[in-house]
């Protein structure tokens, strides 16, 4: 078969190439044992497999921290850039190459302290890529610190007396965002829930904003294991514009029905801290997307030579 | 340069009576310097830049400087208030803002002030001013007409009251919008300007607004030339000598958001920062057409960032930004040399550091530029000298991002930027325009960084390309992209990195000096002050002295063969526009002396003892200025 490199140079050529999981698999993953990172790079890796996206057209974008390691392990087009700064750097990507499937993997210190900024704003450009925000509740890589989603109370190195400040809502402050148009959260101790939020995420045409919560083995073992072991303080939200495993029905019998449409009772849901609530938030396909936005009909050299040589008149003596 | 008097001496009578054409005298020279002063808001900026751009269309040597408040809306009619605009014209090509303005047309006597303080003015300077403020009822503002007038009273200025309000009164409600047309007219009655041509420009200019606003300009700039016409006894003709070669007229801030549209580059990234805007505002009206966008980020660092993410997928992409933005894009900049993402970024340099001098010239970016990365950040650093090289070096600095896998950095500055040259029409090419996005597969084996261990050059690959899959990092890293855990993998990335520089640098041609090659001083300058410090060398040697310059525009790596034109002249001095101990000042020794930036770049890297002179007033270096530094720099015994 001919190869003609993008796949979208050719639509009326075959691909009949396929990709098995092991396929999207580069360097051996180096996180510590029991890292949450695992079970999220497994999800991803049978995602990318599941829906057999070509690994030259999909790009993998991080920022600095344990979790940013990503790209290296997924073998497709990776960035891995600076701390917080993933998504300026997807968003160039995306702004010019709206063909690529972009995907952005963040800490919880890159995304919500330090790249602040960058993930409010992205957030109300909607560039049609998934972000993925890794939260641990703690600096990792840098050994214990204490990051803007610690829970009041919880001790590092920088705050060993404990967190002074109550820890950030991320999924309320991305509601809040205009023109936020997916807001989801996930854990890594239920693969089946990444996976479909990830699908979810994926195919929703927008800014897709999911956190998933997890546990540092090292700094933050404690985080989730009340929510790992009690099935009870979890509840599922359900809606089929949103995510619904009807395999975890048997582990997690609270679950409510919200339609991800809802953005006033999305914030009520994010807002209650008697739960931890696992699925779609909000969801809005109909949001303007920015790439699209932007979007310019390119001009051959010759048509830009005619029209720059029309504006030199114009500067003409 | 020609000095003249504006105004024949003759003509000393208080009340104008109507002179007939016939008895006007001509003052006939080969250049001659206006400047338009007055509030912000009250149009002095437009009308200069008006008569420039016409005077430059009908083939006068132009060269403009903005005179601009830091503020958007200072409290009107004080000395720092001043807004405005020299405008410098001349029979031949013009190079810089010259030394002291021959004619001045005034607003209120305040700006006049102000451009008196900063001896802008000749000493027999003509001043058109504004007569209302003389009588005005109100009696604080007479008073300081007065000490207004009595400071002044030591010069030989030509005041020539103009009733501009009373005037434009006949024509519109509100003479604030409006004074500068008549303004205009006048000029172009003193200078002979082609009025259609100006009324061309106007309609141009004010495109947006409606025809009656059009009209009503229209009619100002008539009533101007009229009044002109019947009230003053003299005109000015600077001769006009076509010129070979078609030619546009611009500032260096279109001149780079052509350059950038002309090397085919389809998406700047910025943030809001003075002297840059106005590049990118220029950009964002015409950019769309060419396929290109401006995208506006929320911050600097997010601008650099979107500019590395959207080369690394494809056509090299640029940034711009000035001084503060610079300091801020650190980081990225460093990502970008890591990963070999090539990257223009532009720095339209103001006075620093910190917010400094937002809207003025200085040069001091230089050193932030080639060094401010933390590890060890190799990239080429380029300068522009003129308008021209501003549209040119947009197209070379594309180039050279995509063929060496690098970042290029343009130190432009306020100077260029705002300040309007004609130059010669650039002969749009082809192979000035980027090239579509290979997107074929990448040959097996081909590594990221398949780096010719003798020159350190890679191919780059892009997504969409089969087969070629990598992790770009900023993590050092290896010929795979796969991170270093040894130490010979990071010498050998650094060495990579560093040596395409070098292989870069052998491709220049050493710079040519400026009058005779050997000599016994030799000025080296580099970015906006080429015509000021060529002037002032030309004055030198008129008197004799054997000098001669050296302007570069590769800052780094710097141009070759430096060390052997150095050495051919007894003493070399750099003229800046940055800081610099003055050697005589308290505690000020050989040894902690800060220098000019270029002068410590040439000292480290020729170990010559490069002198420097340099000044940082916030406006441009006037000829005479470098001029009476060169005669206090002669080598003794020279």
């Amino acid at each position: 078969m001919i190869q003609l490199g993008c796949s979208l140079l050719g639509s009326a050529i075959a691909d009949d190439r396929s990709w098995e999981m092991d396929d999207y698999q580069a360097a051996t993953a180096r996180w510590c044992s029991g890292c949450g990172d695992h079970a999220v790079l497994a999800a991803v890796q049978r995602f990318l497999a599941d829906l057999q996206l070509p690994p030259e057209e999909t790009v993998f974008v991080s920022g600095i921290g344990c979790s940013s390691r990503f790209p290296h392990y997924i073998n497709s087009y990776g960035f891995h850039g600076l701390h917080g700064r993933a998504l300026p750097l997807a968003t160039g990507i995306k702004l010019r190459r709206p063909e690529l499937q972009v995907f952005v993997v963040m800490g919880d210190g890159d995304c919500c302290s330090i790249g602040a900024a960058h993930w409010i704003h992205t957030t109300r450009y909607n560039p049609n890529m998934v972000a993925l925000m890794l939260d641990n509740g703690v600096y990792g890589l840098t050994k214990n610190q204490t990051s803007p989603t610690s829970p009041k109370g919880v001790r590092s190195n920088t705050q060993p007396k404990g967190a002074f400040l109550e820890g950030m809502n991320p999924i309320a402050t991305t509601l809040g965002v205009e023109n936020a148009s997916f807001v989801a959260q996930t854990g890594d101790w239920v693969p089946d829930h990444i996976y479909a939020v990830l699908k979810a995420a994926y195919e929703h045409r927008g800014f897709s904003f999911v956190r998933i919560l997890q546990r540092c083995p090292q700094y933050t073992d404690q985080l989730y294991l009340n929510a790992m072991r009690d099935s009870n303080t979890i509840e599922l939200l359900v809606h089929p514009d949103g995510v619904d495993v009807p395999a975890l029905k048997q582990i997690y019998k609270n679950e409510v029905y919200h339609d991800p449409a809802d953005l006033v009772n999305a914030f009520r849901l994010a807002q209650l801290d008697d739960k931890i609530r696992l699925g779609v938030f909000y969801r809005n396909d109909d949001l303007p997307v920015y790439e699209e936005v932007r979007r310019v009909s390119p001009k051959t050299a010759d048509e830009k030579i005619a029209i720059l040589n029309a504006e030199l008149d114009t500067y003409a003596l | 340069m020609a000095s003249s008097s504006a105004a024949a001496p003759a003509a000393k009578k208080k009340k104008a009576k109507t002179p007939s054409p016939q008895n006007k005298s001509i003052i006939k020279v080969a250049e001659h310097t206006v400047e338009v002063v007055s509030d912000p808001g009250e149009g002095a900026q437009k009308c200069a830049q008006t008569f420039g751009r016409v005077s430059a269309k009908m083939g006068n040597g132009v060269w403009t400087v903005e005179i601009i408040p830091a503020e958007i809306q200072p409290p009107p009619r004080t000395p720092p208030s001043t807004s405005g605009n020299r405008v410098r014209i001349g029979t031949k090509p013009v190079t810089n803002w010259g030394d002291a303005a021959h004619l001045v047309v005034a607003f209120n006597e305040q700006v006049l002030l102000h451009r008196h303080r900063a001896n802008a003015l000749n000493d027999d300077c003509a001043v058109l001013i504004e007569s209302m403020w003389e009588a005005h009822d109100d009696e604080d503002i007479r008073k300081e007409w007065a000490a207004a007038m009595e400071e002044m009273s030591g010069k030989r200025y030509r005041f020539i009251k103009v009733p501009m309000e009373e005037q434009c009164l006949t024509v519109v409600d509100n003479p604030r919008k409006g004074k500068n047309m008549f303004v205009l007219g006048m000029l172009a009655n003193i200078y002979s300007r082609n009025l259609d041509l100006i009324r061309e420009q106007i309609e141009v200019e004010f495109r947006k607004k409606s025809q009656a606003v059009i009209d009503a300009n229209l009619a100002l700039l008539d009533l101007g030339h009229a009044w002109a016409e019947a009230n003053l006894d003299f005109t000015v003709d600077v001769p006009i000598e076509p010129p070979p070669v078609p030619m546009v007229v611009m500032n260096g801030n279109q001149a780079i958001a052509m350059g950038a549209v002309a090397s085919g580059m389809e998406l700047c990234a910025m943030y809001p920062i003075t002297p840059a805007t106005s590049a990118s505002h220029h950009l964002s009206e015409i950019f769309e057409n060419y396929g290109g966008i401006v995208h506006q980020a929320e911050d600097e660092i997010a601008a650099v960032g979107v500019a590395i993410g959207s080369s690394f997928a494809g056509k090299v992409a640029f940034t711009i930004t000035s001084g503060p933005g610079l300091a801020l894009k650190t980081e990225f900049i460093g990502l970008a040399v890591m990963t070999e993402t090539p990257l223009v970024l532009v720095d339209v340099q103001r006075g620093g550091p910190s917010t400094g001098l937002p809207t003025k010239i200085e040069q001091s970016d230089l050193l932030a530029a080639i060094w401010g990365q933390p590890g060890d950040a190799p990239k080429v650093v380029m300068a522009p000298a003129t308008m021209e090289e501003c549209f040119l070096c947009m197209i070379t600095a594309r180039r050279i991002a995509e063929a060496f896998r690098c970042v290029v950095m343009v130190l432009s500055d306020a100077n260029l930027a705002t300040g309007v040259q004609p130059f010669p029409r650039p002969n749009v090419t082809r192979d000035w325009i980027a090239a579509p996005l290979d997107l074929s597969p990448v040959p097996d084996g081909q590594k990221p960084y398949d780096w010719d261990p003798k020159t350190g050059l890679s191919a780059r690959i892009i997504p969409g390309r089969q087969n070629g899959m990598f992790r770009a990092t900023g993590l050092s890293h290896d010929e795979d992209s796969k991170i270093a855990y040894s130490p010979d993998v990071h010498e050998r990335g650094c060495e990579m990195r560093a040596r395409k520089m070098a292989v870069f640098q052998q491709s220049l041609r050493p710079p040519k000096v400026y009058g005779v090659d050997h000599g016994d001083l030799l000025v080296v300058g580099w970015g906006s002050t080429i015509g000021a410090i060529e002037e002032a060398v030309d004055r030198a040697r008129e008197e004799g002295l054997a000098v001669s310059s050296l302007h570069l525009r590769f800052l780094s790596p710097l141009e070759p063969g430096l060390k052997e034109i150095f050495n051919r002249f007894t003493k070399v001095m750099t003229v800046e526009v940055n800081y610099s101990d003055d050697p005589n000042a308290p505690y000020i020794t050989d040894e902690n002396r800060r220098r000019g930036q270029l002068a410590w770049l040439l000292r480290a890297t020729t170990l010559v003892d490069v002198d420097c002179w340099t000044r940082v007033p916030g406006h441009p270096l006037r000829p005479g200025q470098i001029h009476e530094a060169i005669r206090a720099h002669m080598p003794k015994g020279a």
